[in-house]
């Protein structure tokens, strides 16, 4: 069933597995303590970050595959994709299982798309296990969207910093965290070009997918436990906030930001995390183990992601804007 | 639709959201700036020195100081200090000829995953590059301009 | 003898304060404006070019030394003494005479960036 822009998924398609994979700065955030596996250094035994977040994503999803129970064979979809060129990450990873592949990208969003994509499938029954995975690498992404590593450059207060991370969940009929529905976000633009400042440019699609949601479901930010974000940061958060509140939702009470929770402190002056890992990690480990245990019931997930290219903000273009949002419920 | 006439831009946001920009510090970044960059600037004449004892004189010994600073600009870039040292320092790291060739290295070790052709070697002057072109262009300009008076 | 102890401390303390402004030049620039580190370099180098050429940069180097060179902004005046310098041979050394000047500092980055690269690797973050 279809109202607005939000699906309802009717059959409950159910989060069955979960598992996230973080790097060693990761670890130490309260997030660490509830991934899988916490990476001793940033290669991951490979010879390059290219290669270690392929390898990150691949173990995140064969232990989301592991813990469920599920054979290879029960897979039929995988949905995926990365912030890489062409998302490389993603479609290699698949080339090492034998699981029918989807590539997805929405930049950092890519993780509730994911799961979007992957909950239409098992609700229409063309799928009966899916899988929603994505991931990112902090040296990978530096290198492809700002400059070599060893460059001595400053960064502005603004900036964030991308998560090294994956995480991947399967999605089939049993479980006990029950996808509802799911808002197709639209892409919006308000003009910001400081490709520093991504909380900014990405909070007024988060407000405008957050208030679709909320109109096509009748509900209001106090039915949920935790309305989660992906990666605004600090800066975002209080930007988001602000346009909720301007527009009359009132959500400072329950709204978290998985950029702003990642890291044990916002050094000194930076915003937090971000990069589709992010959001992949910190749900995949803590808020899905927080559902599982019954601690949140109504969980409202909205990743946002920023969809620039090093070659459009080399023309002095401004930053589109996506949001997806998922609506979770524990049984 | 005219997508022509659309303008992506709402101005009373980007107002509000320059209003929340972090401020920056600006006195604690110029004294460090001003700290790491005088350094980097007296070990450059601690080299002129040396060299001069060394018996250098004139541009052979103005090439010299240059050079052993490019090659520690280079080593500390290769040791992955001089990063560390950018991060705190900002301009103070950027602009003394040791800036210049950290911008030389990094990509150069950044991208040699790429091969030793289009990594390292086609890649090593994405950040320098415009330095020399502009620098080759204004400096053949100004010598037009000195042949010509 | 003392005496040419502390003219050598003397130029020390010239070569640190008039290299120091010139970083925090460019570091006020880049705090108010968001210059990326190439732009800034660019800038610097040109700045020195024009100085050199309108002749007010020999006499800063003669008074400060190192603290002049040093900065891209030395590098600039570099490439511009050489094209002053060739200007008198004539037309053709006039031309090659700006990379002729700067060939040390070029060379030297090309063959030690090459070599470094083939020691180390990129590493990785933490802040």
């Amino acid at each position: 069933m279809r109202k607005g822009n939000t699906i309802f998924f009717d059959k409950n398609p159910c989060i069955a597995s979960y598992a996230a994979v973080c790097g060693s700065k990761e670890k130490e955030g309260i997030i660490g303590g509830y991934a899988d596996v916490t990476l001793k250094d940033d290669m991951y035994g490979e010879s390059t970050y290219e290669k270690a977040e392929r390898k990150m994503l691949s173990s995140a999803v064969q232990m989301a595959v592991a813990k469920g129970n599920f054979t290879e064979g029960d897979i039929d979809l995988m949905a995926s994709g990365d912030l890489l060129n062409q998302i490389i990450s993603a479609s290699f990873s698949a080339r090492q299982f034998r699981f029918p592949f989807l590539g997805v990208y929405s930049a950092c969003s890519t993780m509730s798309e994911s799961m979007l994509v992957a909950a239409m499938a098992v609700d229409s029954g063309y799928s009966t296990a899916a899988v929603a995975a994505t991931g990112s690498h902090f040296a990978s992404a530096e290198r492809q969207y700002r400059y070599p590593l060893e460059l001595g450059c400053t960064r502005p207060p603004q900036s964030q910093w991308t998560v090294t991370g994956a995480g991947a969940c399967v999605i089939s009929k049993k479980g006990n965290i029950k996808i509802k529905n799911a808002t197709i976000g639209k892409v919006c633009d308000w003009g910001v070009t400081d490709v520093n400042n991504m909380g900014a440019a990405m909070a007024p699609a988060a407000c405008s997918t957050l208030i679709q949601h909320f109109k096509d479901t009748d509900t209001s930010s106090e039915d949920y436990d935790i309305i989660i974000t992906g990666d605004l940061g600090a800066l975002g958060s209080r930007i988001l906030k602000d346009l909720m509140w301007e527009k009359g939702y009132d959500i400072s009470e329950n709204h978290v930001d998985c950029g702003e929770i990642i890291y044990k402190v916002i050094e000194d002056e930076f915003q937090g995390g971000s990069g589709a890992g992010c959001s992949a990690v910190v749900m995949n480990s803590y808020i899905f183990t927080k559902m599982s245990a019954g601690l949140y019931k109504n969980v409202l997930f909205a990743a946002t992601g920023a969809l620039l290219s090093t070659v459009s903000s080399g023309q002095g273009e401004s930053i589109p804007c996506i949001s997806h949002a998922v609506e979770l419920e524990g049984i | 639709m005219s997508e022509k006439k659309i303008v992506y831009s709402n101005k009373n946001y980007l107002n509000y959201v320059k209003k929340l920009d972090p401020p920056t510090k600006h006195f604690k970044n110029c004294l460090a700036a001003f700290g790491v960059g005088g350094l980097i600037c007296s070990v450059g004449q601690f080299f002129r020195y040396m060299l001069e004892y060394a018996g250098l004189s004139g541009d052979e010994l103005a090439g010299a100081v240059s050079v052993l600073l490019i090659f520690c600009g280079c080593l500390l870039t290769g040791l992955g200090v001089y990063d560390r040292i950018g991060r705190y320092a900002g301009a103070g790291s950027i602009v003394p000829i040791t800036g210049f060739a950290n911008s030389v290295t990094s990509p150069a070790i950044e991208f040699r995953t790429e091969g030793y052709v289009f990594g390292t070697a086609a890649k090593m002057f994405i950040v320098a590059g415009p330095i020399i072109v502009f620098g080759v262009f204004s400096g053949v300009i100004v010598g037009i301009i000195y042949c010509l008076i | 003898m003392t005496e040419e102890i502390l003219n050598i401390l003397f130029m020390y303390i010239k070569a640190f304060v008039v290299g120091g402004s010139i970083c925090v030049i460019a570091q006020i620039i880049i705090n108010f404006t968001d210059l990326t580190s190439g732009k800034i370099l660019v800038f610097f180098m040109l700045a020195g070019v024009v100085l050199t050429a309108i002749g007010v940069y020999q006499p800063l180097v003669e008074f400060a030394g190192a603290g002049a060179t040093v900065p891209i902004s030395g590098f600039g005046y570099l490439l511009a003494n050489g094209a002053i310098k060739g200007a008198e041979k004539g037309f053709f050394y006039a031309v090659t005479g700006p990379l002729t000047a700067a060939s040390a500092g070029v060379s030297a980055a090309v063959v030690f960036s090459f070599i470094m690269s083939l020691i180390f690797h990129s590493k990785t973050k933490r802040s």
